[in-house]
């Protein structure tokens, strides 16, 4: 399996500790004043179309392309690592007719780089909620999310797509993969919708040995041209990581990636997601109600009725 | 990339989606070849009604207005540049009788006095007839033989049949009762001496007090007459269930004509002609009425020609005007200098002429494309209610291209290029099935009539062999496009809901 995590993710996590938006977003380092990011947000927020907020999304190709970046990344990687994401004071509240429910309360939450962090709580708890606006897909009603550094919560709906293209990686408990296109296909699509149509068909060979060798790293090299529902649900699970892992993302999102799979299959999955945070230093949240799958992470947050519960 | 893949795959897997646009396609197909069929009878009717009418026919009542000449000099006058041709002509209901099978067979005729030097080029009527070379150059003089070369069982006629039928009559006559057959002709005729001599103006030399002369059939003819082919023509179904043409006289046999005079005391004239030519123009409403005999002969024994100053009368004068020129503009000039307070004449072009005809068969096309389209339109609302259904089901794929980032204007696409290639391929598809519906119409009647033993398209009733069709490049663009059209619209609505799907909401769908 080893071989597979050197693939997955080519950018050496270990040494790019990203402290500075510098080290991160290359093509973002003409103003020498902008390093305090909280300054960064003030103006991202408060003019989302700024040319600012596009580069800072730039995919992964980018940020390795320039060996400026790859200096600066070095000099960085001396300087104390701070968290990859934070979220301040997260309030969500679903409306049920006229009630309102309330589903997360004044949440803190930090996750550092190459940290695996699992949020455990009782369905109802509010977890996959705030996974959810964790990852982009809901937005809270009010709170501030951190992305390395940048506040994203406020982003225009189409950076918010491309953070969740190329930044986030995402498993679901029910694999959630697409039936009508085979195993090698749903783990194309991210980059699919990363690329247009004609670079896509320009690097589709190396895109392609990408997924065929992500696959065969996860055991499925037998299952590429399968359609899911021809696969069990742990080779759904198995492909579905890998597809979470094809546009190289920096945080990796993980829902109940368990809670559907019976003992064997969570296990491996379990062992794939930890091998991935020891040896590729990437960085996992992880929703579940299951002590003993929460304990294998290196921290557990513990939700109750929407509150963190301190240890 | 991902939205042409799944469009694909949601086109490749989803076979009800294809069933919805059949309709589309029936609709397509039915619109081109109402549309193709249509086109062709209105261009055969066109080239027919304007073969038979010039472009501008100046015309006055049934006793004609006297000394054409001098109408034709202000025309010319009016119109110099743009005419053609010109002729006069005379017109009057009139009746023919001839003799089948020893009995008397009456029909009603429209009988026209034409010039044979000019009325061949103001229309196209020595297109029309039989006789090749009365195609060349009209003549009312009987051919020796070669009527009708492309028509197979066109009987013998001409003077070959006129010379048998008569020795058979004498033959006959001298069998049953002893005194000869006289019959009194006031104008005689020799025969034409081959059939391809100039024939000599038959006319030059009567007038003037004809003496009783033995008719002899053998050798002269009547004054010649041409007239149209169902008039003395019945077609019908054989034994074998083939169209056949039974003929109840042809080009030899002599008929009588019975029309009234003109002037003060109207009375009935009859005349005999001979048969010298059939007119088929293939408008039955003309080739079962007309009947053209010479301009001078009818002038003559109508009395219309003056006796005192020789001038004569014409009831009308068609107009061929050249081709490019502006006909309306040439009517209102024509009109402008014959005002209809000051002088009777009504002039009027071919298309205003034959203006009901024309409008009905277009206010049916138009009628038919929009009913057509209609049932296009209820296409598009099974569209409509079928790509509600696939974007219900593929609401958990929806939220899942979001999760991976997707944008909403992407996964709208992913049905807009859904909608767009079902109407393609349905508009398409329904393109080539007109076309070909088009193409192969005769046999499809064909076969149609041998499975239901209903005769589709008979040609006994319409004149035409087979059905006309014309195909016309813009009308099938238009079809089209508007069936794809219609097909995208149907997909816009569905497409939105699925781009405004909230991706959590859109996750959790079961």
């Amino acid at each position: 399996m080893n071989s597979f995590f050197a693939l997955a993710t080519k950018r050496q996590r270990g040494s790019q500790p990203s402290s500075s938006p510098h080290a991160e977003f290359p093509h973002d380092q003409t103003a020498p004043d902008e390093a305090a990011g909280d300054v960064a947000v003030a103006t991202e927020c408060a003019t989302p179309g700024s040319p600012r907020g596009a580069t800072a999304i730039a995919g992964p190709a980018a940020v390795a392309s320039t060996t400026q970046a790859i200096t600066m990344q070095r000099a960085a990687a001396a300087e104390e690592p701070v968290e990859l994401m934070a979220a301040r004071g997260l309030s969500k509240s679903y409306w049920k007719g006229k009630h309102e429910v309330p589903v997360l309360h004044d949440v803190d939450f930090e996750v550092g780089t190459g940290e695996f962090v699992s949020i455990i709580g009782q369905s109802g708890s509010g977890k996959s909620t705030l996974l959810h606006v964790l990852g982009t897909l809901d937005a809270p009603d009010s709170g501030e999310i951190h992305f390395d550094g940048r506040r994203i919560d406020c982003l225009s709906t189409s950076r918010r797509d491309k953070i969740r293209n190329r930044q986030f990686g995402m498993v679901f408990q029910f694999y959630h993969l697409l039936p009508e296109v085979t195993t090698l296909e749903n783990v194309l699509i991210p980059l699919m919708i990363a690329e247009g149509v004609f670079s896509y068909w320009r690097r589709k060979r190396e895109f392609v040995e990408r997924a065929t060798q992500l696959l065969e790293t996860v055991g499925l090299s037998h299952r590429l041209d399968h359609k899911p529902p021809e696969l069990s649900g742990g080779e759904m699970q198995r492909a579905a990581i890998a597809r979470s892992l094809i546009a190289q993302p920096r945080l990796l999102l993980a829902d109940e990636p368990t809670g559907n799979l019976d003992r064997q299959n969570g296990e491996e999955v379990m062992e794939i997601l930890r091998t991935l945070n020891a040896e590729q230093n990437l960085t996992i949240v992880m929703v579940t109600h299951d002590a003993g799958i929460a304990a294998q992470a290196d921290r557990t947050v513990r939700l109750f009725e929407g509150r963190v519960q301190l240890a | 990339m991902y939205k042409m893949l799944l469009s694909w795959r949601y086109l490749r897997t989803r076979y009800i989606a294809l069933a919805s646009i059949i309709s589309v396609t029936l609709g397509v197909a039915t619109l081109i070849v109402v549309n193709s069929v249509m086109a062709g009878f209105t261009r055969e009717m066109n080239d027919r009604l304007h073969g038979i009418l010039s472009d501008i026919v100046f015309e006055s009542g049934l006793d004609g207005f006297p000394d054409a000449e001098w109408h034709m000099e202000q025309i010319r006058h009016e119109i110099g540049d743009d005419i053609e041709g010109m002729t006069a002509v005379v017109h009057v209901p009139a009746l023919i009788r001839m003799m089948v099978r020893g009995e008397y067979h009456t029909r009603q005729i429209n009988l026209i006095g034409v010039d044979k030097a000019t009325y061949a080029k103001v229309s196209h009527f020595g297109e029309y007839l039989q006789h090749p070379e009365n195609r060349k150059q009209l003549s009312f003089l009987l051919r020796e033989n070669g009527y009708a070369p492309e028509k197979k069982d066109f009987p013998p006629s001409g003077w070959e049949h006129r010379r048998l039928r008569s020795a058979f009559e004498e033959a006959f006559d001298q069998s049953s009762t002893p005194p000869p057959p006289v019959v009194q002709a006031a104008h005689t005729e020799p025969a034409a001496p081959a059939s391809d001599a100039p024939p000599e103006d038959p006319y030059s030399k009567t007038g003037g007090d004809a003496e009783a002369v033995v008719f002899n059939p053998a050798k002269e003819q009547h004054p010649g007459i041409i007239i149209g082919i169902a008039l003395c023509s019945v077609r019908a179904r054989d034994d074998e269930g083939e169209v056949q043409d039974f003929y109840l006289c042809r080009p030899g046999d002599d008929v009588e004509v019975i029309f009234p005079t003109s002037g003060a005391s109207m009375k009935a004239a009859n005349s005999f002609f001979t048969v010298v030519d059939f007119y088929e123009s293939q408008m039955s409403e003309y080739d079962s009425s007309f009947a053209f005999v010479p301009l001078e002969r009818l002038q003559d024994l109508r009395g219309m020609i003056d006796p005192s100053t020789g001038v004569s009368k014409v009831s009308s004068i068609q107009i061929k005007l050249k081709p490019g020129a502006d006909l309306n503009a040439a009517r209102d000039k024509l009109r402008a200098r014959f005002p209809q307070n000051l002088y009777p004449y009504r002039i009027d072009t071919w298309r205003d002429m034959q203006g009901p005809l024309l409008a009905a068969v277009r206010l049916e096309t138009t009628i038919l494309n929009i009913l057509l389209f209609l049932i296009i339109a209820v296409a598009g609302f099974g569209i409509l209610a079928t790509f509600f259904m696939i974007v219900v089901e593929k609401t958990r794929d929806i939220g899942i291209l979001k999760a991976l980032g997707a944008p909403s204007t992407g996964v709208m696409s992913i049905f807009l290029s859904y909608g767009v290639s079902l109407g393609v391929v349905g508009s398409g598809v329904g393109m080539v099935l007109g076309l070909l519906f088009v193409w192969n119409i005769n046999e499809i009647a064909g076969l149609l009539e041998l499975v239901t033993g209903q005769e589709v398209f008979d040609p006994t009733v319409y004149y035409f062999q087979e059905i006309p069709v014309q195909i016309n490049p813009f009308t099938i663009a238009w079809v089209t496009a508007g069936a794809v059209l219609i097909a995208v619209m149907a997909s816009v609505l569905p497409a939105i809901r699925a781009a405004r799907l909230h991706p959590v909401e859109a996750l959790r769908y079961e």
